[in-house]
């Protein structure tokens, strides 16, 4: 030991999603992994590269494509009294198991009359930003977000993607986390210390006095952005990264609100009946006499995401759209 | 009495504006009342006659309270002198959901005259409804025993777009919404016009029911009671301040010659005037001295955590507000200056935030340009101190026992001897001073 | 299969050690359900029962003979016509009629009615309103009792439509996979609500289906309540040993509606009189006169029996008292500080 301090080491989302699960690998033998090709390639988007090797294949579990019985295996794993952590590739993929997630892990505990709790951890891949083209880049974690029973995380930095995974697993029932796609190679230094996160509260990234950007996952770095803009105009944008989707950390999304009267809510999600609708809602209907603008939105084009790259840059909410909608707020 | 701030629990009648027999209209400003904050006008919100006054100026009532008996129909309908709880002044124009205020404006009836039966007395449609079929039950089922009331006439024109925000603190302060230019999209108002109309920053012919402003080619009476607001206020500060006075003359020579060199390389529309670094500097020495910087209260001096500079903006057409520049110590001269040119712009035109009229922590008058090279004001209550900045002149000047020509403005400070001593003000003029003399540091 | 009805029966013979007819019991247990199930009629049509109610009258040896087959610490994931299997693994009558009633004394406090019975104590992990939906499930509980190392098997029970879905073959495919120790039992009752088989299935042999998995799969008379527990006895031992997943077609036919009452317009009346016929109470009965294991005084008596235990069940289901309505969100998510 020469008693030097290490600087902290730079890492990526991804590894921070990886470091998270080692250690609950490590600390826990009720914990496994399972999903397409977790194990041999490393997963989809590497994220479980090295498992196997550290964990072997019992625990680091490669699954055929058959996302329903994947998902449904860790559903009664789960029940068994196991901690498994469910990958599905992307969300598209999760609809082939949305009956496992609905009809079983979201509902079984309360059809039951609280006798079967189901702890279970799915992971998965959300969002556009990479020229996948419709079947792989679609935002439906807001359809998560609709189902009582279920608790939905979007980790937007490093160090929730560090710090999710143990509250998680923790947590006696169901929860599902969508990693952005855009944030796999993100990289910067994660604070030493730091603990699990609080999954009932949404953070403010950045605090203001004008108007409130209200957003998640991949959509944050863009509302950063914007505010800095703003901040050029001389509106002082506060950004709330929401962080769990369900439930919704409504004291901190309204007293954003409260103190600055107008709101604007970035989700890349489609906007009709989704999950910046919710938010629209929750707003008026907690914070109507503080409003001093309408509710403004900026959401995904109405459209498939296409693969062309203007096409789905024009199809996406970016910064100009939401500086766009913040300036229209203030006035 | 009508509540004019959430906490406020009674208020004194100051004047009436209005006799008994007047006529008087939903909007019209029926008198003037002191509130522990300001002099503040009363509307009324229902059209009759004024049938009686209640209270006498200078009585200090409860919330709540009958100031007037107004009847909205024939005499005999009036009530009863014993009833004091007679509908007069409405304690606030009540919180309503914009269906609602459409349907009563559509129906003809006056929400202030609706019992409200929703969650925290919220007048709900259904109330709204049961007023109309009141109504129509009364005229249509028995002999017609008064004219329908005035008030259920419907108001004419569209109804006023606002924002929800805009709407609490205009109901909160018995603003009539009617009465505010919206500065929103689609004309809609929002809670800054509210709040520039509530401050006396609203367009010359608009109410303007607050201190610190006077508003020219208002109506006369209107006029005069605002001079009296603002002259009770000034009042209550020379009344409750134990003011006392310093003064320096301050060497710009540094100032003025490092202000040339940097403007020489700006565009014009870029350059700094010297008021930039008097505010900056201004802000810097009230932060040195934290005793000036804050609110005298029930408790004592509290200090203020930052710096929210008040500038005294003279209004075209006359009239004065002291908006804030928030956080002033932390801005460079180049953005106060241009915080400054928004500000007052947006003074002149009425459209201050909320905040800007209410946050400041110590107020800068200036009347320099008018000429004067010395100015000893009076204290804003709550503030503390209030800082006088005169005109920049040449005179002649002694440095190191060499005489010459420096350009020197005369800074005074006029100081609450309860928050501080004369010393504790010295030092403020000696940083000031002393910030002056480096200006490449401000 | 006559000869081996035939051995059946002189199996049936053989005295359980306390000298009684081991037969008694599967004949007790396809009672109770047959009287069970006829109660609900009663409570249906009298709208103390509400809600879709499937019956399992004429399927009873399905239930009786599998459970024979299990014990304590298995696993068992069934669909939403599980009275049976739920009465055969030993859930009080009392507690699934009160769940019947909306009581919260019912097995799963009124919150899962009919197609959700619940029984964690005796590892019965529900009545699964989705067909095929509990696969998945049952497979997980299974491969948690491997990665364990546990000696218990998980049985799971579908109907002939699952496998018609892709969770019957992804599951299939993944336990076969695994070597996972999962007992699938398929009630052919010959329709999938009201479309025969033939209309449902290209391949009408569903063992056959099953065994292209990898996996062992055999047909068993669903009628014969003891051919189905020498079956289910042998494939749960060899899942027990490890042999990885088995699949037990058993062919059987349900008397009554799909659901409680439907107008029968998808079969024919005649093909209903000929399945009563091979009514499994009738055929264990007569084979047990037969050979002298039965006497009318033994029915009688065990139907009294019945009768006096459902009579007392349906009273005190009745008793149970309602959750209260503040309750209602109560189970959506633990408690916090409640563990799982």
């Amino acid at each position: 030991m020469t008693g030097v301090k290490a600087e902290p080491k730079p890492v990526t989302y991804r590894e921070a999603l990886r470091e998270a699960m080692r250690e609950a690998l490590a600390d826990d033998e009720r914990v496994f992994l399972m999903g397409e090709d977790v194990g041999r390639y490393g997963g989809a988007f590497g994220v479980s590269l090295g498992l196997l090797d550290e964990f072997g294949p019992d625990r680091i579990r490669d699954t055929p494509l058959s996302e329903s019985a994947f998902v449904g295996a860790g559903i009664g794993a789960a029940i068994a009294g196991l901690r498994p952590i469910v990958e599905v590739m992307t969300v598209n993929f999760s609809l082939l198991a949305l009956d496992q997630i609905l009809n079983n892990a979201a509902t079984l505990l309360h059809m039951s009359g609280g006798q079967v709790a189901v702890p279970l951890v799915i992971r998965m891949t959300t969002g556009a930003g990479r020229q996948l083209a419709a079947q792989h880049s679609h935002s439906l974690e807001g359809w998560y977000a609709h189902i009582p029973g279920i608790r939905v995380l979007a980790p937007a930095t490093l160090e929730d993607a560090r710090h999710m995974l143990a509250p998680a697993l923790a947590d006696p029932d169901p929860v599902v986390i969508f990693e952005h796609g855009s944030l796999y190679n993100v990289s910067g230094t994660l604070p030493p210390g730091a603990g699990p996160v609080d999954l009932d509260s949404a953070a403010v990234r950045r605090p203001g006095s004008d108007v409130s950007l209200i957003t998640y996952g991949g959509s944050l770095g863009k509302a950063l952005d914007a505010a800095d803009r703003l901040a050029a105009d001389g509106v002082d944008a506060e950004v709330i990264d929401l962080r769990t989707l369900r439930p919704l950390d409504d004291a901190t999304i309204l007293g954003s609100v409260a103190r600055t009267h107008r709101a604007v809510v970035v989700d890349e999600g489609w906007r009709t009946a989704g999950l910046s609708a919710e938010l629209a809602a929750r707003i008026t209907e907690q914070g109507f006499y503080d409003l001093d603008a309408p509710v403004e939105r900026v959401c995904a084009a109405e459209v498939p995401v296409p693969y062309a790259r203007q096409l789905e840059e024009a199809a996406l909410p970016q910064a100009d759209g939401i500086v766009a909608a913040a300036r229209r707020a203030v006035g | 009495m009508p509540a004019l701030g959430a906490d406020m629990t009674e208020g004194t009648l100051l004047e009436w504006l209005v006799h008994p027999g007047d006529r008087v209209a939903r909007g019209d400003i029926v008198a003037v009342v002191d509130t522990a904050k300001a002099a503040i006008e009363v509307e009324c919100f229902q059209a009759g006659t004024v049938e009686r006054l209640l209270v006498d100026p200078g009585t200090t009532v409860p919330v709540g309270a009958a100031l007037a008996v107004i009847t909205t129909g024939a005499p005999e309908r009036a009530p009863a002198p014993a009833q004091g709880t007679a509908p007069s002044v409405p304690a606030a124009e009540p919180v309503v959901t914009p269906l609602v205020r459409h349907l009563a404006e559509e129906r003809g009836v006056d929400l202030a005259t609706v019992h409200g039966s929703g969650p925290g007395g919220r007048i709900t449609r259904s109330d709204v409804m049961a007023e109309v079929s009141t109504g129509a039950s009364a005229a249509g089922g028995r002999p017609a025993p008064a004219p329908a009331p005035v008030a259920r006439a419907p108001r004419t024109g569209a109804r006023v777009r606002a924002t929800p925000l805009a709407r609490r603190v205009a109901a909160e302060s018995g603003l009539d919404l009617a009465t505010v230019t919206g500065t929103g999209t689609g004309g809609a108002v929002r809670v800054s016009d509210v709040r520039a109309a509530l401050s006396g920053t609203v367009p010359p012919g608009r109410p303007a029911p607050a201190p610190g402003a006077v508003v020219a080619r208002a109506p006369v009476g209107r006029q005069e009671a605002m001079r009296r607001a603002v002259g009770d206020l000034m009042a209550r500060s020379k009344r409750e301040i134990p003011h006392y006075y310093l003064s320096t003359t301050v060497d710009l020579g540094a100032a003025v010659g490092w202000l040339r060199e940097l403007n020489r390389q700006l565009p014009v529309s870029e350059r700094l005037v010297p008021a930039a670094l008097l505010l900056k500097a201004a802000a810097l020495a009230a932060r040195e001295v934290p005793q000036l910087n804050g609110s005298w209260t029930d408790r004592g001096f509290v200090p203020a955590e930052a710096v929210h500079l008040g500038v005294a903006v003279s209004l075209r057409g006359g009239g004065l507000v002291a908006p804030a520049l928030h956080d002033a110590a932390d801005l460079t001269p180049a953005e106060l200056m241009a915080r400054l040119r928004d500000l007052v712009a947006r003074a002149r035109a009425g459209r201050l935030r909320g905040s800007e009229t209410s946050d400041p922590t110590i107020t800068v008058t200036s009347l320099g340009d008018q000429g004067v090279e010395a100015v000893f004001g009076v204290i804003y209550p709550p503030q503390v101190a209030l800082v006088g900045l005169g005109k920049v002149v040449e005179r002649p000047w002694a440095v190191k026992g060499m005489l010459g020509v420096h350009p020197v403005v005369t800074a005074t400070l006029s100081a609450d001897h309860r928050a501080s001593d004369g010393a504790t003000g010295a030092r403020y003029l000696a940083a000031l001073d002393r910030l002056l003399q480096k200006p490449e540091e401000l | 299969m006559t000869r081996r009805t035939a051995a059946n029966a002189r199996r049936g013979r053989t005295r359980a050690a306390d000298g009684t007819d081991p037969r008694l019991d599967l004949l007790r247990g396809m009672l109770r359900i047959r009287r069970f199930e006829e109660r609900c009629v009663e409570l249906y049509s009298s709208g103390e029962i509400r809600g879709f109610v499937h019956l399992c009258i004429g399927e009873e040896a399905v239930s009786v003979g599998v459970n024979r087959a299990l014990t304590p610490d298995d696993d068992v994931v069934t669909t939403y016509r599980e009275h049976g299997h739920a009465l055969a693994r030993g859930i009080p009558a009392e507690a699934v009629f009160a769940e019947m009633l909306g009581r919260v004394t019912g097995c799963s406090r009124g919150r899962g009615g009919s197609m959700h019975l619940f029984d964690v104590g005796r590892r019965f992990y529900g009545g699964h309103g989705i067909v095929a939906g509990g696969l998945p499930v049952a497979a997980g509980l299974a491969l948690a009792g491997r990665m364990r190392g546990e000696p218990r098997l998980t049985c799971c029970f579908f109907g002939d439509g699952a496998l018609a879905e892709g969770e019957f073959h992804e599951t299939a495919n993944l336990a076969a996979l695994w070597d996972l120790p999962l007992l699938l039992i398929c009630e052919n009752n010959l329709y999938a609500m009201g479309t025969p088989i033939a209309r449902e299935h290209a391949q009408i042999d569903l063992a056959a289906r099953a065994a292209s998995y990898g996996m062992v799969a055999w047909a068993v008379d669903g009628m014969d309540v003891l051919a189905v527990e020498r079956a289910a006895r042998r494939a749960a031992q060899a899942v027990r040993e490890g042999g990885g997943p088995y699949f037990l077609e058993l062919r059987t036919y349900r008397f009554r509606a799909h659901s409680m009452y439907d107008p029968d317009l998808y079969r024919d009346k005649a093909e209903i009189e000929r399945w009563k016929e091979r009514d499994p109470i009738t055929f264990l009965c007569d084979r047990m006169r037969a050979d002298g294991g039965l006497d009318e005084d033994g029915l009688r008596g065990v139907e009294k029996e019945v009768a006096e235990e459902l009579d007392r069940a349906v009273e005190e289901a009745r008793k149970g008292g309602l959750e209260p309505v503040e309750e209602l969100l109560r189970f959506v998510r633990t408690p916090a500080g409640e563990p799982s």
